[in-house]
């Protein structure tokens, strides 16, 4: 339905397009980079979107009986049409940024569609090495087209194609052009990239048919026809092109003559028609520019044809090996039909297209002459007639002709309707251009004159069936009679071919893709060896050899602020850090007391924050310090708690060096700065004038992580929401492994407390619930104007929750937990996010806050602001991420022997049943 | 006092460093947070230091120490708690799974895998 409505949209520009306008829609996507999205609809898009879209709409109507009933058809679909809307993309696209875009696009569908059926290895293989010879061509494509934009100025396809003169004169026109046609001939399977389009026969017979003869082998001809009159006529383009495409017509016709499965030979009959078409546009004058449109007519309807009737006949008798079938005219006359009239066009026979086209050809290589041999490009052009003829009249009489058998796979006959309707279309168009060639002239013409451009003029030669008696037709004779002739020598000639050597194209594509893995391999197994520590060596030197240079390539200027002389209370603060972070290093292996010392360093840290005028950070600080403590002595409880001696000497002594170079590193960085004022005035000036009249608080910082960036706030919560969920993933998985049984029979490594859950501790944090909650709502509103908000709020609520796990135990505390932790994150987010779209409603950007003042009676006149719901997300965000993190560590110290009470206290003296676990629990705790 | 909170920096980095090159995760992880203090502190510095002057707006007070370097440091506190939650959590995942709790990947042979063999077409 897609491919209709754009058939038809399409086919709305006729008169426009026959009237010889130029139909272009504008919108710019990346104008800085030149990048706009413009399209542009003149005849040649024209044709190309036509043969697109028409035949798109004859392959689905035939995919969509071809296909088995367990293919995953909406897959297909939609597979075919990314692909036909890449490829409609990149003939009307103007902007040769755009197209490159597209033509990545058709590389990257074609790849799904090719290896679309999964389960056999041909089809991914041949899917890989489409997309590795694709690719590497849309590569060097990129390059060519980006050398054309920088020559000419302008990406816009309309204003290349004005500058032939300027970018023939460049001296990078040569390198653009090899480029450029490197892209043009991996995508259309030119000699010498033509290997992969067989491999590509491994994809459903539909995705063969579409893409491989009538669309995206056909791109890079496009291209070829686009660039025409920009590229053509210099004596390198006609060198490269014409012998490429030469090169291709003959030997893909000689490997296609000897090809036993239907589709490889049409492939490779595909390859060698590429390769005409090549070659004709390669000749670089007008009469070879038309004959190669015509051409991609004809070629597009009658192999497109062939492809179907190979599905047919794949499909009704499973196979597609020309060894095992014959005499089908008997059994599928319909198809018979088709075929061999499809094929015969091929072949280059009168009263069909395809002769017209041939003799076209013929025609131009007469006036063709390479490396100075004027016979050499005629002589190769009829061997590679005579050789398409005679793959031809295999094709035909290998399939249906000759005796009827009794061994095929399974018993053929013709396909329903929906299978023979679409090939038959084709070829009832083949031998209407065949029979009536002036019907396509107009056509024909209007495309070639927008091939050409402004670069040459129109051919006065019309399209007819009967040339006279010229040299063409001596030629087309011959060929056709070669062909014949070839057909009754074909068994000692296949001996022939069977015995001769010849290089394998994918032996040597695999070999390459080998040495290139290879080479990787050695590149980065030294340094990749999954060692961690080497890594952060590497690293760590990295960044110092970068600053180290940037210091030493850099300006600097004398200090302009003067030193601040410390009091002794900051001298012990600082002693008592680097005392902590230095034992740190000399006592790490003893794992809890390093934990002891960096409490140490991060209270210190806090306390500094306080004594450099930072109330929010020191808070932060502390309570975060209280949440990360616990994590760590609860990931301790499963990990040993010393670190063993491993390294050696030397390697700890390059480890310190390193480090102290880093640490020297930092210090001297720090302190220069310190000493100087900022470059440029710092944004803060405008924070502090703005934060009372804009945002309504006093407390800056605050008002800055509510306010001003409130949208970085938003995605920092998210973050931390991410990671309490990842951790929570994590446990679930490690729960759901065999480690879970692990876990269960784990014997502690130490003696455990007899009584789990000390009444004391137990009443204590009960008593604390509510002042700890009362501090956490006090901070968080005056969090505002005075130091706190929803970020400390929340880590001080979250503490008070932890204690009550701590205290009373993980069963109790959850079973009087409501609301789910993740419902919580959620809801926060939620809540920030939509206070941030609440100022939509007012037509203000996202996350601008608003505030007023609000009086009930008897209490103080107090403010309320948006800001404050956004922090209230903030808030929520804070807590359901601490708590799941936390939670989701404590079920993983659950053990099975110890069935945990749902009593808070093991020992209870309002409760007269005492369990009889939990006293001997308390008897053995005595005797330890 | 400018000396002693880059010093104070240098020492953090240097002990950061040096842990975060041991072997084992614990060690690693303590380092890391040695690390994001120095980091946290660096941050916050390069507002400058200001003794006494905190950025909560009143009357008739006209300096103020930098606020933004405080507000983005905030949010790094936070958001490095969730880091090493991250962090830890996935040692003791690795521990708990393997029994191991080595940084390093073990060190694996180095020959090469065979090509895998294509199909002749």
């Amino acid at each position: 339905m897609v491919s209709l409505l754009a058939f038809v949209g399409l086919m709305s520009h006729i008169p426009a397009v026959f009237a010889g306008e130029v139909i272009t829609a504008r919108f710019d996507w990346l104008p800085h980079l030149g990048l706009n999205f413009t399209l542009m609809l003149d005849a040649l898009g024209f044709f190309f979107a036509f043969l697109i879209l028409g035949i798109g709409m004859l392959i689905i109507a035939y995919a969509r009986f071809y296909l088995a009933r367990e293919d995953n058809m909406g897959e297909f679909f939609t597979y075919l049409l990314l692909f036909q809307g890449a490829m409609v993309g990149i003939v009307l696209s103007d902007n040769i940024l755009l197209l490159l875009i597209f033509w990545e696009l058709t590389s990257l569908s074609s790849f799904l569609l090719i290896g679309y059926w999964k389960h056999l290895p041909e089809g991914r293989q041949g899917a890989r090495m489409a997309l590795v010879v694709t690719g590497m061509g849309g590569m060097s494509m990129i390059g060519g087209m980006l050398i054309l934009g920088q020559i000419v100025g302008s990406y816009d396809l309309s204003v290349i194609l004005q500058n032939r003169d300027l970018i023939q004169a460049d001296p990078l026109y040569v390198p653009a052009l090899l480029l450029i046609l490197m892209g043009c001939f991996t995508k259309s399977a030119q000699f010498p990239f033509h290997f992969w389009l067989p491999h590509a026969m491994a994809a459903p017979t539909p995705v063969s048919a579409y893409l491989h003869s009538a669309t995206m082998v056909k791109a890079g001809i496009f291209l070829m026809a686009r660039m025409w009159p920009v590229l053509s006529g210099t004596p390198e383009w006609v060198m490269i092109v014409t012998t490429a495409g030469l090169i291709t017509m003959v030997l893909g016709a000689l490997i296609a003559l000897f090809k036993h499965d239907l589709k490889a030979l049409l492939a490779f009959s595909t390859v060698s028609h590429l390769g005409l078409i090549t070659m004709l546009l390669g000749t670089g004058t007008a009469f070879g520019a038309m004959a190669a449109v015509f051409h991609i007519l004809n070629h597009a309807t009658f192999k497109c044809a062939l492809f179907m009737v190979a599905g047919i006949v794949d499909h009704e008798t499973h196979t597609r090996d020309i060894r095992r079938l014959g005499g089908l005219r008997y059994l599928m006359p319909i198809t018979f039909v088709i075929a061999t009239l499809a094929a015969l066009s091929m072949a280059g026979i009168p009263l069909l297209n395809g002769f017209l086209s041939k003799e076209m050809m013929l025609e131009e290589t007469l006036h063709t002459t390479l490396y100075g041999t004027p016979w050499l490009v005629p002589v190769l052009a009829t061997v590679g007639s005579l050789l398409s003829a005679a793959y031809c009249f295999r094709l035909i009489g290998h399939t249906f002709l000759g005796p009827k058998r009794d061994d095929y796979p399974s018993p053929p006959h013709d396909p329903g309707s929906g299978m023979w309707l679409p090939p038959a279309i084709l070829v009832v168009l083949v031998v209407a251009i065949g029979v009536a060639p002036f019907l396509a002239e107009p056509f024909i013409k209007l495309v070639t004159s927008a091939v050409l451009g402004d670069a040459a003029a129109l051919p006065e030669a019309h399209l007819k069936i009967w040339h006279g008696l010229g040299t063409p037709l001596y030629m087309s004779i011959v060929a056709v009679v070669g062909g014949l002739v070839v057909m009754a020598l074909f068994t000692p000639l296949l001996r022939a071919w069977d015995a001769a050597p010849r290089p394998e194209a994918k032996d040597i594509f695999d070999r390459i893709i080998g040495a290139s893995v290879a080479l990787a391999r050695a590149a980065i197994q030294p340094l990749h060896d999954g060692a961690f520590t080497r890594y952060g060596a590497i690293m760590a030197l990295t960044v110092l050899a970068a600053g180290y240079y940037a210091w030493a390539t850099g300006t600097s200027t004398p200090p302009t602020r003067a030193v601040q002389m410390p009091g002794a209370v900051p001298i012990i603060g600082w002693l008592m850090l680097v005392a902590a972070a230095v034992g740190m290093v000399l006592l790490h292996r003893n794992r809890l007391l390093s934990l002891i010392l960096i409490a140490i360093v991060g209270l210190m840290v806090s306390i500094g924050f306080v004594f450099l005028s930072a109330p929010d950070l020191a808070m932060t600080q502390i309570t975060v310090e209280v949440v990360t403590i616990i994590l760590l002595l609860l990931a301790l409880n499963f990990l040993p708690n010393r670190t063993p001696i491993e390294s050696s000497v030397l390697r700890r002594t390059r480890d310190g060096i390193i480090a102290l170079a880093g640490g020297v590193g930092a210090m001297g960085l720090s302190y220069f700065f310190l000493l100087r004022e900022a470059v440029a005035t710092p944004i803060s000036e405008f924070h502090l004038a703005n934060s009372y009249k804009g945002g309504g608080g006093s407390n800056v910082v605050n008002v800055i992580l509510v306010d001003f960036r409130g949208f970085d706030t938003y995605g920092e919560v998210i973050v931390l929401g991410i990671a309490a969920l990842l951790i929570y993933a994590l446990t679930e998985t490690l729960l759901s492994s065999p480690v879970r049984a692990r876990l269960l029979n784990r014997k502690p490594d130490q003696p455990r407390s007899g009584d789990m859950h000390p009444t004391m501790m137990v009443v204590l944090t009960r008593v604390i619930m509510p002042v700890a909650l009362m501090v956490g709502f006090y901070i968080f509103l005056r969090g505002h104007n005075e130091p706190g908000g929803g970020f400390i709020a929340g880590l001080v609520v979250s503490i008070a929750v932890v204690m009550q796990y701590m205290a009373s135990g993980y069963n109790w505390a959850s079973a009087r937990q409501r609301y789910p932790y993740h419902g919580i994150i959620g809801s926060g987010v939620l809540i920030a996010g939509l206070t941030g779209i609440g100022s939509w409603f007012v037509s203000k950007p996202f996350l601008t806050s608003d505030f007023g003042y609000v009086r009930i009676p008897p209490f103080h006149k107090f403010e309320l602001a948006t800001a404050a719901l956004f922090d209230l997300g903030v808030f929520l965000g804070v807590v359901g991420a601490v708590m799941l993190s936390l939670e989701s560590f404590s079920r993983l110290a659950r053990r099975a022997h110890m069935t945990e009470s749902e009593h808070a206290m093991d020992i209870d003296p309002s409760r007269d049943d005492q369990p009889p676990e939990a006293t001997a629990a308390s008897d053995a705790g005595k005797e330890v | 006092m400018e000396f002693l909170v880059a010093s104070a920096v240098g020492v953090l980095t240097a002990t950061g460093l040096y842990l975060v090159l041991r072997l084992r995760t614990f060690p690693v992880i303590m380092g890391m947070s040695l690390l994001t203090y120095a980091v946290n502190v660096f941050l916050f510095a390069s507002g400058r230091l200001t003794i006494g002057a905190p950025p909560i707006l009143q009357n008739g007070v006209e300096t103020y120490t930098d606020p933004l370097p405080q507000a983005l440091v905030l949010t790094a506190i936070v958001i490095s708690f969730g880091m090493t939650a991250v962090i830890v959590m996935i040692a003791l995942g690795a521990y708990l799974g393997s029994d191991d709790d080595h940084v390093d990947d073990p060190a694996e042979d180095d020959t090469p895998q065979a090509q895998p063999q294509e199909d002749q077409a």
